[in-house]
């Protein structure tokens, strides 16, 4: 069975004020039919963009998809027409954001927004799209929904926003779901809830989702494997349980150090590993970690390593990683 | 809503009082006065005559006291008679206000719909030469005075290639007909309106240049809607908050500058009247004249804020 999204070699940049940002420098990845996925790394590797390039939302000026292909239920994405790919955005692969307190119209009401979806999409008149609207809010835990599509986004709490983003992104049905750190912007206690949320409505609805987290430890929990991200690349690729077991890429061994501890506060916004993250307006021709890496050799400032299958869907970029594999095993035996 | 309303209402009535006594002490220290701008003084029985009249127009009481007959007669439903002619002042008004919301309204209307028109699709196409083109035409709109233009427009459309009248609001001696009211129209409409079209344009350019960059127009897009709807309904209603505030601001320098363009292009409403009651001293028809703009600078404040909280649900008044 073919998958359902194939992302290969995916180059996406921008070019603002004379210099050109190499956001996503070739990217692969795939997902299954009603698979999750977590994309993970630090601010500015490229997440978002990534993600936004699967619906080509990314607008020039001043960004633009330059290479790979994005194969969605057997059709590349980046070939289609605009009025095509209008079909597929919120109709087969929906996207919540990080911010809901800024994600919704102030000046319209949620039902507008709501609705305006369904009625493009699925054809529906004012009436059903109402009903199917409220409906929605109440399968994400919206009380009284029907009075409540009059409303306002500033007359709902932050939480409730992303409730509401949730409702709206799954109204009609998609196949994917991409969930652009969803939580980051809530309080601690209202994150899990709306990782459970999401995690119940993808196996009622048996949708695939991808979820993009600073915050490995939120959502490891829910899916079935991590792509690590750093510098516009892809440095490792694993299932969940392979990749806290056997890390091979350093930077993936940096973030599970990272991960917050569950005994309270989270400090896991920004990883702390030593160093400045890549410049991307000149990115090297070796491996774009190498110059934070303790286990970087001459060689990984001098060529960019392949990515190197492992077998088991693990994947790694890196020139030592058998090397780190073993170091890693004997560290945590002591 | 209706509370606020009111209170604003009654607000105003303080203000508009202010206004009329500011303008009537500062008017009574013009040199001269009407009776003096009315009778040449080379008569020979002039000192009597001069002295004659003032005593019949009331000029001879004491100021407070010509303020208090004025108030006393406006709380009457009466602005008093002109000067000049003995006719009342609100049939003066009444007679030539049309003529001045015609052209203010159809110079508001030209500016409304190109600037905001033209600013909208600078921002879509920022950086391009569309762009490029409208922002130099809307520095220079903004740097030129509006007489100035009047007058360039009357060069170029007028002399060079005749295909405007330059003056009045209708062919003298011909039956009215609306063509004709229309071509006359022209070139004071779009001297007052020009300008103000330049002002909307760059208040919308920069409105919508930063409202295209948040986050829920990103929504809207990844919902699927036509780019049409992204702009019409996601942009442009939020983009055209501030516009309609600036646009409201507008108002008060419009009657300003309509007074100008009615002289130039001899327009028949209140503007052009109230040039001559300033040249005559004619007090009771330049008060009438500054009453009536001051409440319709009021009545328009008060409608930019109602405009506002129906734009934008988040401010409500109460
Ligand atoms: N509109 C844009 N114009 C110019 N550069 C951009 C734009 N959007 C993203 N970039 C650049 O692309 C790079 C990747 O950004 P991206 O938003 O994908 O990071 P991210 O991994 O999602 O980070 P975060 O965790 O902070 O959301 C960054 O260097 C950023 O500066
Ligand atoms: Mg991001």
């Amino acid at each position: 069975m073919p998958s359902l999204l194939e992302v290969r070699d995916l180059v996406t940049r921008f070019y603002s004020e004379g210099a050109v940002i190499h956001a996503v420098n070739g990217v692969s990845f795939s997902l299954d039919t009603g698979a999750s996925m977590a994309i993970v790394g630090e601010s500015g590797s490229g997440k978002s963009v990534t993600v936004m390039s699967l619906m080509r939302l990314v607008r020039f000026p001043p960004g633009r998809i330059e290479g790979g292909e994005v194969i969605f239920e057997e059709r590349d994405l980046l070939r289609l027409s605009e009025e095509e790919m209008r079909r597929i955005r919120g109709n087969r692969i929906a996207m919540i954001f990080q911010d809901p307190m800024t994600s919704l119209n102030p000046v319209l009401s949620i039902g507008l927004q709501m609705t305006e979806g369904l009625r493009a999409h699925l054809g529906l008149g004012e009436r059903a799209a109402r009903d199917r609207a409220a409906e929605m809010l109440s399968l994400v835990g919206l009380p009284r929904p029907k009075e409540r599509l009059d409303d306002y986004p500033h007359q709902f709490s932050g939480g409730q926003r992303q409730r509401i983003m949730i409702a709206l992104a799954l109204s009609c049905n998609p196949a994917l779901l991409i969930a652009d750190e969803p939580t980051t912007a809530l309080d601690v206690t209202v994150q899990a809830q709306i990782v459970e949320l999401i995690q119940g409505l993808r196996e009622k609805l048996g949708m695939a989702v991808i979820w993009i987290s600073h915050n490995l430890g939120l959502v490891a929990g829910v899916v079935d494997k991590v792509a690590v991200m750093y510098g516009g690349h892809i440095v490792e690729q694993s299932p969940v349980d392979e990749l806290y077991e056997h890390p091979r890429h350093p930077y993936t061994l940096g973030l599970l150090k990272a991960i917050p501890k569950m005994d309270g506060r989270d400090q896991g916004r920004l990883f702390s590993i030593d160093g400045m993250p890549p410049d991307l307006r000149r990115p090297p021709e070796s491996c774009p970690f190498a110059p934070r890496c303790i286990y970087a050799v001459d060689r990984c400032r001098q060529a960019l390593p392949p990515l190197d299958e492992l077998g088991a869907g693990q994947s790694v970029r890196c020139w030592r990683a058998d090397e780190v594999a073993a170091l890693n095993v004997a560290g945590a035996m002591r | 809503m209706t509370t606020y309303i009111l209170r604003r209402l009654l607000v105003s009535i303080p203000i508009l009082l202010g206004i009329t006594v500011i303008v009537f002490f500062v008017a009574s220290k013009m040199p001269g006065d009407a009776v003096l701008a009315m009778i040449s003084t080379e008569t020979p029985q002039a000192e009597d005559l001069i002295k004659l009249r003032r005593g019949q127009l009331g000029l001879d009481l004491p100021l407070y006291v010509q303020y208090g007959r004025w108030l006393w007669q406006l709380l009457q439903g009466n602005l008093g008679y002109s000067f000049q002619t003995g006719e009342s002042v609100i049939d003066i008004l009444l007679a030539r206000i049309p003529a001045t919301l015609q052209l203010m309204g159809t110079a508001l209307l030209i500016a409304i719909v190109l600037g905001v028109a033209m600013g909208v699709v600078s921002a879509l196409k920022q950086y391009s030469r569309t762009d490029y083109t409208f922002t130099f035409l809307g520095f220079a709109g903004i740097s030129i005075p509006d007489f100035f233009l009047g007058m360039v427009l009357v060069y170029l459309l007028a002399i060079q290639w005749p295909l405007f009248p330059t003056s009045g609001i209708s062919t003298a001696g011909e039956p009215y007909s609306l063509v004709d009211n229309l071509r006359h129209l022209a070139l004071p409409a779009l001297a007052l309106g020009l300008v103000r079209t330049a002002t909307f344009m760059r208040y919308t350019r920069t409105s919508v240049l930063e409202v295209m960059n948040n986050d829920y127009v990103r929504t809207a897009r990844a919902k699927g809607l036509s780019e049409w709807l992204v702009v019409v309904r996601h942009i442009l209603r939020n983009a055209l908050i501030p516009v309609v505030t600036v646009i409201g601001l507008t108002l008060p320098v419009l009657f300003g500058g309509s007074v100008i363009i009615e002289m130039i292009f001899q327009w028949p409403g209140i503007g052009l009247m109230f040039i001559g009651a300033v040249t005559a001293r004619d007090s009771p028809v330049i008060m009438g004249y500054v009453l009536f703009s001051a409440v319709m600078v009021q009545a328009s404040n008060l409608l930019t804020d109602m405009a506002y909280s129906f734009l934008d649900p988040r401010i409500r008044y109460d």
